[in-house]
């Protein structure tokens, strides 16, 4: 699947900042936070690519920026053979149907008051396609495919559990017959047995419908099984990106090798045998991100170098082609930075802001 | 004589749609020292049975006896349970932000706990401890935070705040529920480490409380595995890992994408968990068993040994099926064992299908 070549989005240098504004009449901006950072990034037709990194590093904006509910700030988006990055209100439609996402909060993106069948059958009121028997029919075609009893069309979400309601938002997702669905943490809200029936699901449908998928999570195993490709993200950067068994099997980045390292583990032995890097310090603020490489203040192996020049994402020595890594001092194979502690102090990089 | 000695604890809810029986029987002991593992699904009474021993769960009816060094904690009264909670048992809550007053300073609400059981400390003693606290749970410059408020701390360090205040003042037992569920995986291994760390300082007993198999695995001594309210499993860690018995547990393992990487389909758990109003009678597990036989409709399987490697009875290894004592464990030979017992269980076809129909719409159906 991933050997094809042929690209569906191209991400070109995207940034997203956010202004904080203060002032009571005359609005000044006086901080942004830097969301995404110049992010680059390749998604080929008909595969999956997984997005990692903890919470603030930018994934889910990212996924809103290529699903276009955030205008970007600079950079280009081409989907399709398209530039949508430019693109506003009209003109975005028809990209609207080829682009559907699947959000994390089975109970927060699923309207209480509505009955499923009007949720699923939205998207077909909202771009014309079908109306009366015929929608009802393709939602409960819909309804089908994704493992919901047809017959609980008339039924309020509240009625459903959180699994069967993720199964709702899939349905919604694919009514348009998309070609990329954006899956922000999908599974993360649902019981690990129902977690296990959701990815199974997305699976399938996969197969079946040839779709692409962005997507996010901060749980590596499940990312690991689902992806082709895995990006990792710190900061609003893309720390490596490599096809997934490679990424797992031969971490180039320190912070993949931490992320891996901290990942639990479902085996007494193998969990006591591991030996876990633990960074020390929370992820610093996106505000007034570190200098040169983003994780110095935490990376067991940074030097002064690290502090100054921000690395760019190529690839490093010894590693194929598609294996890119943003770091001067990548590890080594058989490298052990369980016992290496930051050398450069962490100071607090959470900014003061002026009083208002 | 152990710490916790909890006896057949049960609780329920009387609510407007029926009586929820959130706990339906639960018994274990934790021992000064040790940690035991309360694993399971959302609804399978694993919060409720261990706040029901602090008294935090108002308006349930329960019954049962939970003997903490020898004395009733559900006979108590609201007083004598207040000396308890904090200051014997401590416990850290899943979201750490709610669980802390957002006006209050956290070196406040640390100081105020330390005082509010020793009343002879003065408030700036308190508010030293505090800040020693905050320092010993590895907040950087404990000086300094320990005047800032709930909001001024990322996830990471409130929950490092949390179990800095249950540390305060040195309980015997801390129970913590999903004290990670809520953090990433780096902060995660973060806390789990702190902690690992403090509780072999201080020897502390400690009950953890999650739904992920993977948390547990390196810091559990015994695990108790909870489904409808019910224990379903109760071993020693390796043993759980190794040799599951119960076909619940091994759903749990099978369901986790293995860390191997290898790309076979997942096997998941088919169907919904049991709705606690309207239970499944026998064994609350059989519409979601695929080793299904005619008796787990019927009648309920009691907590029983499973046998050791050596075929012996193994106590400390209990499980409640009615699959025979050897079938534990994730080889194919146990898988044979199993099968064998299926096809002598099932007397009719008709019962493998009633018991797929309650889940076709939930479950791998299309």
């Amino acid at each position: 699947m991933s050997q094809e070549s042929d690209v569906l989005v191209e991400i070109d240098d995207v940034y997203k900042y956010f202004p904080i504004k203060q002032g009571i009449i005359f609005k000044r901006e006086i901080a942004r936070v830097h969301a995404v950072d110049g992010v680059s990034l390749k998604v080929r037709r008909g595969e999956t690519i997984g997005i990692v990194g903890e919470s603030g590093c930018g994934k889910s904006t990212l996924a809103r920026c290529i699903t276009g509910l955030h205008p970007i700030t600079k950079g280009r988006i081409v989907f399709d053979g398209q530039d949508i990055s430019n693109l506003r209100g009209r003109a975005l439609k028809p990209f609207h149907r080829d682009v559907q996402m699947i959000f994390q909060d089975p109970y927060g993106s699923l309207n209480p008051r509505r009955r499923v069948g009007a949720i699923i059958g939205d998207p077909f009121d909202i771009h014309g396609i079908a109306s009366g028997a015929e929608r009802k029919r393709r939602v409960q075609e819909l309804m089908e495919l994704v493992g919901l009893n047809p017959e609980h069309y008339n039924r309020f979400p509240a009625e459903f559990s959180g699994g069967q309601r993720q199964r709702i938002g899939i349905a919604r997702a694919l009514a348009l017959k998309p070609k990329l669905i954006v899956c922000d943490e999908p599974v993360s809200a649902l019981d690990v047995s129902i977690q296990a029936q959701v990815i199974n699901l997305l699976k399938d449908l996969q197969d079946e419908l040839g779709l692409t998928y962005v997507f996010i999570a901060h749980d590596l195993s499940v990312v690991r099984y689902v992806s082709d490709r895995v990006a990792v993200m710190y900061l609003g950067k893309i720390a490596e990106n490599a096809d997934g068994e490679e990424l797992y099997e031969n971490p180039r980045h320190p912070y993949t090798s931490a992320l891996l390292s901290a990942a639990s583990i479902a085996d007494p032995d193998a969990a006591e045998r591991r030996e876990r890097i633990v960074l020390s310090g929370d992820v610093p603020s996106p505000i007034r991100p570190p200098s040169g490489c983003r994780f110095h203040p935490r990376c067991p192996k940074a030097q002064e170098n690290c502090v100054d020049v921000a690395p760019d994402l190529i690839v490093r020595g010894g590693d194929t082609a598609s294996h890119l890594t943003a770091c001067h001092y990548p590890v080594e194979a058989a490298e052990n930075l369980a016992v290496e502690t930051a050398a450069i102090e962490q100071l607090s990089t959470e900014p003061t802001l002026p009083s208002a | 004589m152990s710490l916790l000695e909890v006896r057949d604890l049960k609780v329920s809810f009387d609510t407007s749609d029926g009586l929820v029986q959130a706990v339906r029987g639960v018994s274990f002991t934790v021992e000064r020292g040790k940690t035991l593992g309360i694993v399971g699904e959302s609804g399978s009474g694993k919060s409720v049975s261990t706040q029901t021993l602090l008294g935090l769960t108002a308006g349930a009816l329960i019954d049962g006896e939970a003997l903490f060094e020898g004395q009733d904690l559900l006979a108590m009264s609201d007083e004598q349970l207040r000396r308890i909670r904090g200051k014997e048992i401590a416990m850290i809550f899943q979201d750490p932000l709610s669980s802390l007053h957002p006006l209050y300073k956290v070196g406040k609400q640390i100081a105020e706990m330390i005082r509010q059981h020793e009343s002879d400390v003065s408030k700036a003693q308190a508010r030293k401890r505090a800040i020693e606290l905050l320092g010993m749970v590895g907040i950087p410059e404990p000086g300094q935070r320990v005047d800032d408020y709930p909001h001024q701390f990322s996830g990471g360090m409130r929950q490092r705040a949390m179990i800095a205040m249950s540390l305060a003042l040195n309980p015997k037992l801390i129970v913590a529920d999903e004290p990670t569920t809520a953090l990433d995986a780096t902060v995660q291994a973060q806390i789990l480490d702190l902690m690992l760390r403090l509780q072999r300082e201080f020897d502390t007993a400690l009950i953890m409380i999650t739904h992920d198999l993977g948390v547990i695995a390196d810091l559990a001594d015994d695990v108790l595995v909870m489904y409808g309210g019910k224990p379903v499993e109760h071993a020693d860690r390796r043993s759980l890992y190794y040799r599951p018995h119960h076909p619940y547990t091994k759903g749990l393992l099978e369901s986790i994408p293995g860390s191997t990487g290898a790309k076979t389909r997942l096997k998941p758990i088919p169907g919904q968990p049991p709705s606690l109003i309207n239970l499944p009678t026998g064994c609350a597990f059989h519409p979601r068993c695929e080793y299904v036989m005619d008796r787990c409709v019927p009648e309920e399987p009691p907590l029983a040994a499973v046998n050791d490697k050596d075929g012996f009875p193994d106590l400390g290894h209990t499980s409640a099926c009615w699959l025979p004592r050897e079938a534990a464990g994730l080889s194919t030979e146990v898988e044979r064992i199993r099968q064998e017992a299926v096809a002598l269980g099932r007397t009719t076809g008709a019962l493998g299908s009633t018991a797929g129909s309650t889940v076709v719409d939930a479950g791998e159906a299309k």
